[in-house]
């Protein structure tokens, strides 16, 4: 089903405020099998050059993942259609234990590929404090019946 | 930021060694609970079959994850990773005997300037490329 084309170019409310903690990085670390250091100790992460324990480059989908504005059923979206399409974050630097951190989201593109729909979600992360940490940009794709 | 490749040691076409990364029914439900990402095709089979899946399927962003630890490991610091993006063109299937296997390899596909390196990946499961357009941009000691 086409998407709400209204929707393009929306931005929605910043979510509610996320603390990066020591034990959700470890946790997806192991989980992503990555024994590195830097993800547990706070000693190797400092002779790294980081003031506390970094997240894995593509941790930032924990907190950036999909938002609110996506459910909202003027979208249209049918996420048992959905698939992954493309992913990219751009980082000014780690996100680290300690980061309080809101995602601020943006629909920026949404079309037609043959009976697929494809949107483009831009999302910000930006500790509470104002500093942007990571831009993400997420492509998914509802596949037509 | 601490990486332990310098931008002077590389050039265009400086091939990292693959890697090769075994993926079970097991991780990607330690990656469901890690990311919060509780889609059963990533689980459960029947689920995954009934929407047209051959199996059970590693989740686009667990595959992600194996690419940026690849190039985290060879630069050493994670910290040195300035972009990183990637294109889903095949799904992982992780059958629930023996799983899957994850191929990874890259090569520098551009050195910019600052001392910044741009990574091109190539990631195969079962002879099917499964990410397209992989690029790490890395600032290299």
């Amino acid at each position: 089903m086409a998407l709400n084309r209204d929707f393009i170019g929306r931005t929605f409310p910043p979510s509610d405020p996320y603390e990066v903690s020591r034990v959700k990085i470890r946790e997806f670390a192991d989980a992503i099998g990555d024994g590195n250091p830097v993800y547990r100790d706070a000693e190797a992460a400092k002779v790294a050059g980081h003031p506390d324990v970094i997240a894995p480059p593509t941790f930032p989908i924990v907190v950036s993942l999909g938002g609110a504005g996506l459910a909202d059923p003027e979208l249209g979206l049918n996420y048992a259609m959905v698939v992954h399409g493309e992913q990219r974050f751009e980082y000014v630097r780690p996100l680290r234990v300690g980061d309080v951190v809101t995602c601020t989201s943006t629909i920026t593109e949404i079309k037609s590929i043959g009976s697929n729909e494809k949107l483009v979600i831009e999302t910000e992360v930006r500790t509470v404090e104002g500093e942007l940490v990571v831009k993400s940009y997420n492509t998914i794709v509802e596949r037509g019946a | 930021m601490t990486a332990k490749v310098s931008y002077a040691d590389v050039e265009v076409g400086t091939e990292i060694p693959a890697q090769t990364y075994a993926v079970d029914r097991a991780d990607l439900v330690m990656y469901a609970g890690a990311s919060g990402d509780f889609n059963p095709i990533h689980w459960r089979e029947r689920v995954a079959k009934a929407v047209g899946l051959p199996d059970v399927i590693a989740h686009g962003m667990y595959t992600m994850a194996q690419g940026g630890r690849f190039v985290t490991d060879w630069v050493g610091d994670p910290g040195a990773v300035v972009d990183y993006g990637v294109r889903f063109s095949a799904p992982v299937v992780v059958p629930d005997e023996g799983g899957a296997t994850l191929v990874i390899s890259g090569k520098v596909e551009e050195k910019l300037d600052g001392g910044r390196v741009v990574v091109a990946l190539t990631a195969r499961s079962d002879e099917q490329k499964v990410l397209t357009r992989a690029k790490a941009v890395v600032q290299l000691a």
